[in-house]
């Protein structure tokens, strides 16, 4: 157990309309057992014993599991180490002397509310274009009737093991959505459950995140950043499946 | 105003009060469910269920959420799985066993009816959740897999990795919002309720805080639905989310609803050991870990050597020693006291010698580490990213603490509290687990609750009131709130003391930890209880909130919850003090057997306890709750 002395570089910003800026801000004694929100705690609990106005930012679980975290840490988001969130990457990552940046998702579809919160309210519109399986309450088969071969639920996990933090929209030098998107529209279209809707999810989806979103020039910047690690195969699962709803034009043809 | 605790149990034997509930509650004709409002609070596994729900069923919903999306929700963090009498092991699992083993897993402490009623769903919730699209964890074949928690001889548990949780969540979210994309339901995200409203005793409406602005406005409908969660925070440390508060709950309560069995909290075994004094939260290890790692303690005080120098002979596997039969597999508080027995003794391990090793290494030689990576390697990946030590090569190490509270708002058999027309759902209400909550049962009521029990219920409270308008939002009742909301937010502002909410919400959480914690004691909480008001009263002179009140401000947010908890902790004291039996995580230390183990008094307490508000958070009285036995046998709760 060391302790580091940090300097801190974060992007202030009052309000959604107001200029930003980086404020300098000294951390001493920080003890690299504690995690990166934890350090910010305690840079909280000093501005506020100085009678300055805590850094706001996004957390909650602080087990990598609920997606509020967010950061770009030294122009990475999530930080240095892979396949990690904010929440669960430690001080031990970091040196002694080191200056640290730190800024919020940098996307127009992600707007800037304070500080290092940013507004990603652009994924859940995309879910609610199609993300989902219409499956009302009560009506549902035996779980056993439909038996769900172990890779084809294995796949279907691996992309719903998503947590719609937005570092793969962070990341992308085109801000784009397509490994969200993905892995959403994936983890239903694989299913067999899925299959009734299919094409018509993925073009509602695909749909709803291009008026939001840039464009996906295969990159693979998202397939780094993502802290559940998620594949950018399932982007070309998507992209199959786009082309197919349109190909086969299933909307119209169905007379639905 | 007085209280009356009418449970409305339907009659008829335990098996089938449920159908014929269903039966004989009234209806509202689907084309006549526009003319009904219903706010649903929060939207985790049971207020997002409902909310979808009820919107598919054809009523108006506003569903509020704090979070920035439904889908953050804390239910998010369940790792291990959801419980269900499918009995597709053949192992001999049934709805009466499931049913058995929750009530006495509660130990004998919950409402009969209601937990046979959650057994009887439980079977439907896997069928709902599968045709969503929740991946769940399967066979080569292709059937579902199971597999086993504490406090069960059969497996039952149904599971998606190690994050049932999230895929549960997801599940439900995304039903919710395709009822917020059809324009059933409307979404408030980052509002956070801060009130209540009642008129005529009647739930009439709450008022919410816009967390982006500030600003306060007032919502009315038919019917108001909370969903908001358990109150581990009061500990400050626990596994829940930094978010999870009792604020809801508590304004409820203040306005009439009754707070049931505070002190009944769960302390899980299984956690990462609090590794420095600055930690936010611990951070839970599932327990389906239990099902492959042994538990174990130096058998000497004085061990220094890494653990796996310890030879087998110097090992003390205390669950499987102290119960043969249930071994690592003990319920939860069973569990979690046998490890504190263990650290008091010195035998403690790690730089603070605050835990006990959960090992894998014998799982591992019996069915290689490829198999227990597939069962286990997001939590392993977890436990190395925390404490940089991997459960591969090394022992975890583990450690209880606070993650669940049976206690909550006092519901009848309707989920209604005790303010008509005020429901309260999933780990926000006391019902269905007693004094001790088992493994991935938590799951199983909040989706028990929100799709198949609320959306049945509440049509009988709805029905009646056809053609009637909720209360206009210019009602004083309305304004009143609001006003007092407002003068809330401004004096946290105002005071300008020294001291952070954090600051105090650290205290008194420490307070909690030590005297109403995993032991309690009649000495230790009259002493939280003298302790508690004097820290509330520095918190009012010299709390300190920075920044304003027009834009986010997440220490104003603080300041308002952990207020909350001041007064919540003092009830909870109360409830342990006045409880004078040990029942499940309930451990008075005055009332143990001679092996250590709790003791009930079935002749004093076979009873709910539910606190009423009188204004003076000192002073609350006490109601009670007789639990009547028919279909289980009291006896006591043995697993050796």
């Amino acid at each position: 157990m060391t302790d580091l002395d940090l300097t801190l570089k974060v992007w202030r910003q009052d309000g959604p309309d107001a200029p930003g800026r980086f404020d300098s801000i000294a951390a001493p004694g920080i003890n690299d057992e504690m995690s990166f929100l934890e350090m910010l705690d305690l840079v909280n609990e000093r501005l506020i014993a100085e009678g300055k106005e805590a850094i706001t930012f996004d957390h909650d679980c602080r087990e990598g599991i609920c997606g509020t975290c967010s950061l770009m840490i030294d122009g990475q988001a999530h930080g240095p180490q892979r396949g990690t969130a904010t929440c669960q990457l430690h001080m031990r990552n970091f040196g002694d002397g080191q200056q640290i940046t730190i800024e919020p998702w940098r996307a127009t579809a992600f707007p800037v509310i304070k500080d290092l919160m940013v507004d990603r309210s652009a994924f859940d519109r995309i879910v609610e274009a199609g993300g989902y399986i219409t499956a009302e309450t009560g009506g549902a088969p035996d779980a056993n009737l439909i038996p769900v071969p172990k890779s084809v639920a294995d796949s279907a996990m691996d992309a719903a093991a998503c947590i719609g933090c937005g570092a793969c929209v962070a990341a992308c030098p085109n801000s784009a959505a397509q490994l969200f998107t993905a892995a959403k529209a994936s983890h239903l279209n694989l299913l067999p459950q899925g299959q009734p809707e299919r094409y018509r999810r993925v073009e509602a989806m695909v749909d709803t995140m291009e008026e939001f979103f840039g464009s996906c020039t295969n990159h693979g910047e998202c397939e780094q950043a993502c802290p559940k690690e998620i594949s950018i195969d399932f982007i070309a699962v998507m992209n199959k499946d786009y082309l197919k709803s349109k190909l086969k034009n299933r909307r119209l043809l169905s007379r639905d | 105003m007085s209280i009356t605790l009418d449970a409305k149990v339907p009659d008829g034997p335990v098996a089938e009060k449920w159908t014929s509930y269903q039966f004989d509650r009234k209806l509202v004709n689907p084309a006549n469910r526009r003319k009904y409002e219903v706010i649903v609070v929060g939207t985790g596994l049971a207020g997002g269920a409902a909310a979808a729900t009820l919107g598919e069923q054809g009523y108006r919903v506003k569903a509020f959420t704090f979070h920035d999306s439904a889908r953050r929700a804390h239910s998010i963090a369940a790792q291990g799985g959801i419980n269900a009498a499918k009995n597709y092991k053949g192992d001999g699992d049934s709805v009466h066993r499931l049913f058995y083993d929750t009530v006495k897993g509660g130990d004998f402490r919950a409402r009969e009816a209601n937990v046979h009623r959650l057994a009887e769903e439980s079977v439907r919730i896997i069928d709902q959740m599968t045709a969503q699209g929740v991946p769940f964890a399967r066979e080569y074949g292709g059937l579902l897999d199971n597999r086993s928690f504490g406090g069960a001889q059969v497996s039952r548990t149904f599971y998606a990795r190690g994050q049932t949780g999230q895929q549960l969540l997801l599940g439900v979210y995304q039903q919710l919002a395709r009822q917020v994309g059809l324009g059933n339901v409307a979404l408030y995200n980052r509002t956070e309720m801060v009130d209540v409203v009642t008129v005529d005793g009647r739930a009439a409406g709450i008022v919410v805080r816009d967390l982006l602005t500030g600003e306060l406005t007032s919502h009315s409908a038919h019917a108001v639905v909370l969903a908001t969660g358990g109150y581990s925070n009061v500990f400050f440390l626990s596994t829940n989310a930094m978010a999870c508060n009792v604020t809801a709950a508590w304004r409820a309560h203040r306005r009439g609803a009754a707070f049931a069995n505070p002190c009944y909290t769960q302390i899980h075994p299984t956690c990462i050991p609090q590794s420095e004094e600055f930690q936010s939260k611990l951070t839970l290890m599932s327990e389906s870990l239990r099902n492959d790692g042994r538990i174990w303690a130096p058998a000497d005080r004085d061990e220094t050597r890494p653990p796996e120098q310890i030879p087998e002979a110097e090992r003390d596997y205390f669950l499987e020693r102290r119960y043969p039969s249930f071994g690592n597999l003990a319920p939860r508080d069973i569990a979690s006291r046998a490890a504190k027995i263990e650290v008091d003794a010195g035998k403690g391990v790690g730089p603070r010698k605050n835990g006990v090793y959960l090992d894998f290494s014998d799982a591992t030689g019996r069915v290689g580490e490829a198999t227990i990576e597939e069962r286990y390697g997001n939590l392993f990946e977890m436990y190395e990213r925390i404490t940089d030590e991997s459960p591969y090569k090394r022992p975890m190490r583990i450690y209880p603490a606070p993650h669940y509270t049976m206690g909550g708002l006092w519901v009848d058999y309707e989920l209604m509290t005790t303010v008509p027309g005020l429901y309260c759902t999933g780990e926000a209400n006391f019902s269905d687990h007693g004094a001790n909550r088992l493994g991935a049962s938590a799951l199983m009521q909040g989706l028990a609750d929100g799709y198949f029990v609320l959306p049945n219920t509440i049509s009988n409270y709805l029905a009646p009131q056809l053609g009637s308008s909720p209360v206009p939002t210019d009602h004083p009742s309305f304004a009143e709130a609001e006003a007092t909301a407002r003068d809330r937010f401004a004096h946290y502002l105002s005071i300008g003391g020294t001291r952070s909410p954090d600051a105090f919400h650290q205290r008194l959480g420490r307070i909690m930890w030590d005297f109403c914690g995993m032991e309690r004691t009649k000495e230790g909480l009259e002493k939280a209880l003298s302790e508690i008001p004097a820290l509330h009263e520095e918190f009012r002179k010299d709390l300190r909130v920075t920044g304003d009140g027009i834009s986010v401000n997440q220490t104003l947010e603080k300041a308002g919850r952990v207020e909350d908890f001041f007064e919540l902790a003092q009830v909870m004291c109360l409830d342990a003090l006045t409880r004078e039996e040990s029942c499940g995580g309930h451990f008075r230390a005055e009332h143990q057997t001679d092996e250590g183990e709790a003791e009930r008094d079935d002749e004093s307490f076979a009873h709910v306890a539910a606190w009423e508000w009188t204004g003076d958070s000192a002073q609350p009285v006490r109601h009670v709750e007789p639990l009547e036995f028919e279909a289980v046998h009291l006896a006591v709760r043995s697993y050796k």
